[in-house]
């Protein structure tokens, strides 16, 4: 079985309905060092446990939002509308 | 003659954990018991542990989908894997085990103008580094699998295919087994649930790692844990580029001989074979979502059937048997990463993604190279963790996206 996503808009929908965009980075600065880029572009935390992930609701809303979800069980446990701050990561 | 049906262990079962080896490998998947198995035949290294967590071959290695193949789209790849298939075509004489190794043609179809034209690169690739692959049109592909549905009645109409006549596919079980036998044989010690619960380094070097057996000192160690390495180099601190998704393939029940020929469509999601018992052996995509919950999905099932059924209208009334999934360790460009870490005695096998059970031998013979002479063999060099930090990737996106 797969599992249900609760769109802040929309409500609980089946998880073929969105687009996952990977668990939640923080980007760079602007004078960053090739190391510090090719970290930022490859590399992954792949967490067996909660994680914050981005989504978007492919087929509905079109709306960007985070999940945090057990990677172990896929249990979403709440899922937000992220406040703007200026950087890709919410707070 | 009752000698025939009498039970024979393939490997000992080893009572003793030491508390030092030469050599430990987590995991022990085809490829950790591949690369014990060559560090004793071709080096002599028989000081070696093979710790894996639950028992042999229960992860990637006993789930994929047995296909043998090497029509690889960058040269490093498609040379790196015509090594292991030469390897694969003598590993049944070599270990006494019959694999089963039925080379009978691989059919990658295109649907497209686009996708027809990335198999002619391929095929010049290949051609150039001596693999049998070439671009066939409509009417070959009705001469080598005239089952399959050429009309311009599916959604996708086929325009081509690229074929590679020595790919094949392998009894996988036997594959495990066989390499576990050899390496059991040579003295090679394998422990089956003995879990790799902490990793002790010191200075840029592994020291010891800890078991839920008792903590185990060795000179070289190397992870090949599939689906979990980050979570292994991570108890060493070593970062990795990979993501964890989930596979799936299902079965249907046994028919007779009908399809000879392996059939893969990336434009379908799908690839099928009709295994030795008669079982359509029917795999797709992964999953996009990371997950370490190993649970099939309805959709799958039920976009696979139909992607299959516009290609083989005649199985429609076939039942599924049984479906199953296991975890891929996806690298960002599809390629493997083989080798050296930033610790100087704790080597690699990862991000492996969907095609890591056909490199099993050449997997084995390189990494036994690198831990008897400690130079990086020039065949694996490309596959270099390193390789992501100054952004030189070898993307194999275009021939290994589509999980087969």
């Amino acid at each position: 079985m797969s599992f249900l996503l609760t769109c802040p808009h929309c409500g609980s929908r089946p998880v073929d309905e969105f687009r996952y965009q990977g668990e939640v980075t923080r980007r760079p600065g602007p004078v960053a060092t090739l190391r510090e880029l090719t970290d930022y572009v490859y590399f992954r935390d792949n967490v067996a446990g909660v994680q914050r992930e981005w989504w978007y609701h492919r087929t509905g809303c079109k709306t960007w939002f985070v999940a945090e979800r057990d990677t172990r069980t896929n249990e979403v446990l709440r899922t937000l509308i992220p406040a703007p701050t200026g950087v890709a990561t919410p707070q | 003659m009752k000698d025939i049906f009498r039970v024979r262990r393939m490997w000992r079962p080893r009572a003793e954990l030491k508390d030092r080896y030469d050599v430990v490998i987590i995991g022990g998947g085809s490829h950790g018991l591949a690369t014990a198995y060559y560090l004793a035949k071709n080096h002599g290294i028989t000081n070696v542990a093979v710790l894996e967590q639950s028992y042999i071959g229960s992860g990637a290695s006993g789930r994929n989908t047995t296909i043998i193949r090497s029509n690889y789209r960058t040269p490093e790849g498609a040379e790196f894997y015509k090594r292991s298939v030469e390897l694969y075509e003598r590993l049944s004489g070599e270990l006494d085990f019959n694999l089963m190794f039925s080379q009978h043609g691989h059919l990658t179809l295109a649907h497209t103008d686009s996708s027809l034209r990335v198999m002619q690169e391929r095929a010049e690739v290949n051609q150039i580094l001596g693999i049998d692959s070439r671009v066939v049109h409509p009417e070959e592909i009705g001469r080598l699998c005239p089952q399959i549905d050429l009309s311009d009645k599916p959604t996708w109409p086929i325009m081509g295919a690229l074929y590679h006549a020595p790919g094949g596919i392998i009894r996988h079980d036997a594959v495990v087994w066989g390499f576990a036998r050899g390496a059991d044989r040579a003295g090679i010690e394998l422990h089956q649930n003995t879990a790799v619960t902490a990793i002790e380094t010191d200075a840029g070097h592994v020291t010891a790692v800890q078991t839920n057996r008792g903590r185990v000192e060795a000179d070289v160690f190397i992870s090949a844990t599939a689906g979990w390495s980050t979570l292994t180099t991570g108890m060493a601190g070593v970062r990795l580029p990979i993501t964890t998704h989930i596979l799936q393939a299902f079965v249907t029940e046994p028919v007779k001989p009908f399809l000879d020929v392996i059939i893969v469509s990336a434009q379908m999601h799908v690839y099928v074979s009709q295994t030795d018992r008669g079982e359509f052996l029917i795999g797709a995509e992964i999953e996009p979502y990371t997950t370490y919950k190993s649970i099939g999905t309805f959709s799958f099932l039920e976009i696979c059937s139909r992607h299959v059924l516009e290609l083989f209208p005649q199985l429609e009334r076939l039942k599924v048997l049984r479906t199953w999934t296991g975890l891929c360790d996806l690298s960002p460009d599809y390629s493997p990463i083989l080798g050296r870490t930033e610790l100087d005695n704790f080597h690699l096998s990862a991000g492996w993604g969907t095609y890591g059970f056909k490199a099993a031998p050449i997997v084995g013979t390189t990494l036994a190279e690198l831990v008897s002479t400690g130079k990086t063999p020039a065949l694996i060099a490309p596959f270099a963790l390193e390789r992501f930090h100054t952004d030189t990737l070898v993307s194999e996106l275009a021939a290994a996206a589509v999980s087969h």
